[in-house]
């Protein structure tokens, strides 16, 4: 499965991989911004994104709506800082699938992902 | 400063740490910073604007600080690295993230974060804004809190310290 990682933090797309690794995926590209994602997907074709909230040049909210325009179906989680109640309401809005709030265990990424691609209906 | 807006802080810091990297954090007794120079030489920094307005500053000595980014990366690293600058921008945005979610208002942003190595250095923070300093005491060694935030609106009375 290719599995984008979005995330301006390069420790926290390390912790992000490494967890994915030993869930078996090993196919992951990762971008910097939103920007650097939106040029990316072209290419790389994910069939799931990690995506931060806050971020230099386009935020992964931006992101999310505008990926969202094109691609209704690829399973977006929202791996953030952003706790508030009426922010996760505001990226379900905007299409994201799920949502995992820093910090977070490895335990707790992999059960979320887990169940986001059961959710979408995506075989792993 | 209200009180309200420090506790968050207090408990966000353990949180981050021990999720983390299992490091608990022994909270002291907060208190007012007077002066205008860092507490350590490490300093990750976040700016609050909207509702809001202030620092938020996670302040280390610098062997605390490579012993913390051991923990939380896995890995060994200089302080002059960007793979070092990056993971001490991570934990200040995590620590500012988790407390700003306790305030439970629509309107507060948090920058990205900013680092700041060497020692002797400054951070100013918004005039008329205290800064309440909460020593956290590690296993790896004590690192600093620095907060000095209030309400965006409000005209504090508050003694100019400019400092964080």
């Amino acid at each position: 499965m290719r599995i984008l990682l979005i995330d301006d933090s390069k420790t926290m797309r390390n912790i992000q991989k490494s967890v994915l690794k030993q869930l078996g995926y090993t196919e992951i590209e990762e971008a910097c911004d939103g920007q650097d994602a939106l040029s990316k997907i072209g290419a790389f074709k994910p069939e799931l994104c990690l995506v931060d909230w806050n971020m230099p040049n386009m935020d992964g909210l931006t992101f999310v709506k505008t990926f969202r325009e094109n691609d209704k179906t690829t399973p977006l989680i929202m791996v953030t800082t952003e706790a508030e109640k009426a922010r996760v309401i505001e990226a379900i809005k905007a299409g994201v699938n799920n949502y995992v709030v820093k910090p977070f265990t490895p335990d707790l990424l992999s059960e979320r992902i887990t169940e986001t691609l059961a959710k979408c209906g995506v075989s792993s | 400063m209200d009180a309200s807006y420090i506790t968050p802080f207090m408990t966000s810091i353990q949180n981050v740490f021990s999720t983390m990297f299992q490091l608990p954090v022994d909270i002291g007794e907060p208190s007012i910073k007077s002066d205008n120079t860092a507490t350590h030489d490490v300093s990750g920094i976040i700016g609050v604007s909207g509702e809001m307005v202030g620092t938020i500053v996670l302040s280390m000595p610098k062997d605390a600080a490579l012993s913390i980014v051991t923990l939380f990366t896995g890995m060994e690293m200089e302080a002059d690295t960007e793979d070092f600058v990056d993971a001490v921008g991570e934990l200040v945005n995590m620590i500012s993230g988790n407390a700003k979610a306790e305030f439970q208002r629509k309107g507060v942003s948090i920058s990205c974060p900013s680092v700041v190595i060497g020692a002797g250095h400054r951070v100013s923070t918004p005039s008329g804004t205290a800064c309440v300093k909460i020593p956290c005491n590690t296993d790896c060694g004590e690192v600093v809190l620095e907060i000095a935030i209030r309400e965006a609106a409000a005209e504090s009375n508050e003694p100019q310290t400019n400092a964080a």
